[in-house]
């Protein structure tokens, strides 16, 4: 895309997906929350103008894809595809409920616009190699992003994804890290030391950027600049914050997947709305 | 047409090539195909693949579960991703990312495992594949192959890259005995009667029929006629003819080489149990792990022999008589 991003549509945007991933959740009761929470601002960016995407034709095979290795914040990726008219807004009230097209974990088979079927961590980025290096060979132009939790750095099947993805020199492939600083069991270091993230990726022949993960231009033109190296893959580390913009989240230390209630989801929502009008969005006066 | 050859000798091609030289031809026409491999395409022959279309085959080197998960992103693009390894990691080693990344996900990938059972030999017990059956049997939507000798893997190859889905393909690497004759035509999911007979079956799959052909020779000398059947599709597996063979001959042998547990073995036993229970016994791997050593002496320790199934035939055939 070549327009000029519109950095405050994008910020509603993201606001959206926020609202809508809390009423999906809230409508089946408990979810992935944290997790969903803050990959909210990288998917308002990517479908907010920067993927090369269709919703009347998801299986368009010029298009730029997305797999969200972390297949378990499928919520935010519903809210996301809902909002640009995949399918009806409707459905995201399905979800987790027997014959859903939205369950738990992202389904290609089942949701039109997700790529690729995720949900065992690790596995998503070699499909999204596999997937890069399938539209490279058929010479089909375009760009494959993908998603991978910060706790998901623990599998090896990335790091394998990794060396394969700068071998193959898939310039490509775009990954994004969702730095949010924690994984189920707890905060990163007191469960696997994750070491330098950063320097990890640049090791394996990545070229690395981080930027604030709730910095909607700083993502824009980390992309940018990603899709300008040439001969590499790159990553886009997003240093972010688990359960952001999501207050029943944020304020809990052990926030991977909640229950939402009635009156949570209400004043999450209201907390959403509360500080957009005040120009905090989506931070607030939160202190990590 | 199937047409067995008058005299059953050791093939001059190895499996692996016959294998590799059926990919690269139905690749002529086929654009779609490309190959996965980890590291091991000199020993399961398919490094000339690669060296043929140089674009389309793709090595990762020794990171199986990488390059399986891999092969299902390269079929989301539309292409058709062989991925090669021993039996041993194609199947066990990258379960959850055959099961995730391809078959779950309906992607288009053919997964080879060579090196299969008994053939491992001189590798090991840690590198001899007997359970590979049973783990892609509980695998929704595979089919599994066996081919048998190269005449077959030939008919076979181009049927598995035109027929949409996950496949598990399972080979031993070196020589066969070939068993057809050039020309033979197979059809996915058909078993083939080779050899007929009415007072029991032998249903073998892989090395293990020519074994099969051999224990009917010598049941014939005790005045035992025994039905050859090659079971090269396990799953799904011919429950007509497996149906057929028990009402004309009412007394099976199963004979495989993998582990009897969910295998071959466990497969007609099932069909037999649900549509007409039949004395059975199963030649196979008896719940145990590999051992290294030469092929031969293999197949005596774990019992595969024509012997071995020359006394469960007459075992079956006293329990039919019972």
């Amino acid at each position: 895309m070549n327009q000029v991003p519109d950095y405050e549509a994008i910020k509603r945007f993201s606001a959206d997906i926020r609202i809508n991933t809390i009423k999906s959740i809230h409508s089946t009761g408990s979810g992935h929350i944290g997790g969903s929470a803050s990959i909210a601002d990288v998917l308002a960016v990517l479908y907010g103008g920067m993927m090369r995407v269709d919703p009347k034709n998801p299986k368009w095979a010029e298009r730029d894809w997305l797999v969200l290795s972390k297949g378990h914040c499928g919520p935010a990726l519903y809210a996301t595809l809902a909002l640009k008219g995949y399918f009806p807004m409707d459905w995201l009230t399905t979800l987790n409920k027997p014959n859903t097209n939205l369950p738990s974990h992202a389904d290609a088979n089942r949701t039109p616009g997700v790529d690729m079927s995720t949900g065992s961590l690790g596995q998503g980025i070699s499909a999204a190699v596999g997937i890069a290096l399938g539209n490279r060979t058929q010479k089909i132009d375009s760009y494959t992003y993908c998603i991978v939790g910060d706790g998901e750095l623990n599998e090896g099947e990335v790091w394998e994804a990794c060396s394969a993805a700068t071998d193959l020199k898939l310039d490509n492939l775009i990954v994004f890290v969702d730095w949010n600083k924690k994984q189920l069991d707890g905060r990163l270091e007191e469960i696997l030391e994750p070491g330098d993230i950063s320097k990890k990726f640049e090791v394996f022949g990545f070229d690395v950027q981080t930027v604030v993960g709730y910095d909607y231009q700083a993502i824009w033109e980390a992309i940018e600049k990603a899709k300008s190296i040439k001969g590499k893959p790159s990553v886009i580390i997003l240093d972010t914050i688990k359960g952001l913009g999501v207050k029943l989240a944020e304020e809990k230390e052990f926030n991977h997947h909640l229950p939402i209630t009635d009156e949570g989801a209400e004043e999450a929502i209201a907390e959403i709305e509360r500080r957009l009008s005040e120009g905090t969005y989506p931070v607030g006066d939160f202190k990590w | 047409m199937v047409k067995i050859r008058k005299e059953i000798k050791i093939s001059p091609e190895e499996m692996r090539y016959a294998y590799c030289d059926a990919l690269i031809e139905a690749a002529k026409d086929n654009e779609k195909i490309v190959t996965i491999d980890c590291d091991l395409s000199n020993s399961c022959g398919t490094k000339k693949f690669k060296a043929t279309y140089p674009d389309r085959g793709f090595n990762v080197g020794i990171q199986e579960q990488n390059g399986c998960a891999m092969a299902g992103g390269l079929s989301a693009t539309g292409l058709i991703p062989f991925f090669h390894s021993f039996a041993v990691f194609s199947t066990r080693r990258v379960y959850d990312q055959f099961f995730l990344s391809c078959a779950y996900a309906k992607q288009n990938v053919k997964i080879v495992g060579s090196d299969a059972g008994v053939s491992a030999a001189s590798n090991g017990g840690t590198h001899m594949a007997f359970e590979d059956i049973a783990l892609v049997r509980a695998m929704p939507t595979a089919t599994i192959v066996e081919p048998s000798d190269p005449t077959m893997m030939k008919a076979l190859v181009p049927q598995i890259a035109n027929t949409y889905g996950v496949f598990y393909l399972r080979m031993p690497r070196k020589t066969v005995y070939d068993i057809y004759e050039p020309g033979s035509t197979f059809e996915l999911g058909k078993s083939v009667t080779i050899r007929e007979g009415t007072d029991v079956t032998l249903i073998a799959s892989g090395l293990i029929v020519v074994n099969a052909l051999k224990a009917a020779d010598l049941l014939a000398e005790i005045g035992i006629s025994a039905r050859v059947v090659d079971m090269f599709t396990i799953k799904p597996i011919d429950v007509d003819n497996i149906v057929k063979c028990a009402k004309e001959t009412g007394a099976i042998v199963t004979c495989e080489n993998s582990n009897i547990l969910g295998g071959l073995g466990g497969a007609v036993s099932e069909v037999l149990g649900e549509h007409l229970p039949t004395p059975i016994e199963r030649i196979g791997v008896k719940d145990l792990f590999g051992e290294v050593g030469p092929q031969d002496y293999l197949e005596e320790r774990f019992e595969l022999t024509a012997e071995d199934i020359v006394k469960k035939a007459k075992k079956v055939f006293a329990r039919k008589q019972a």
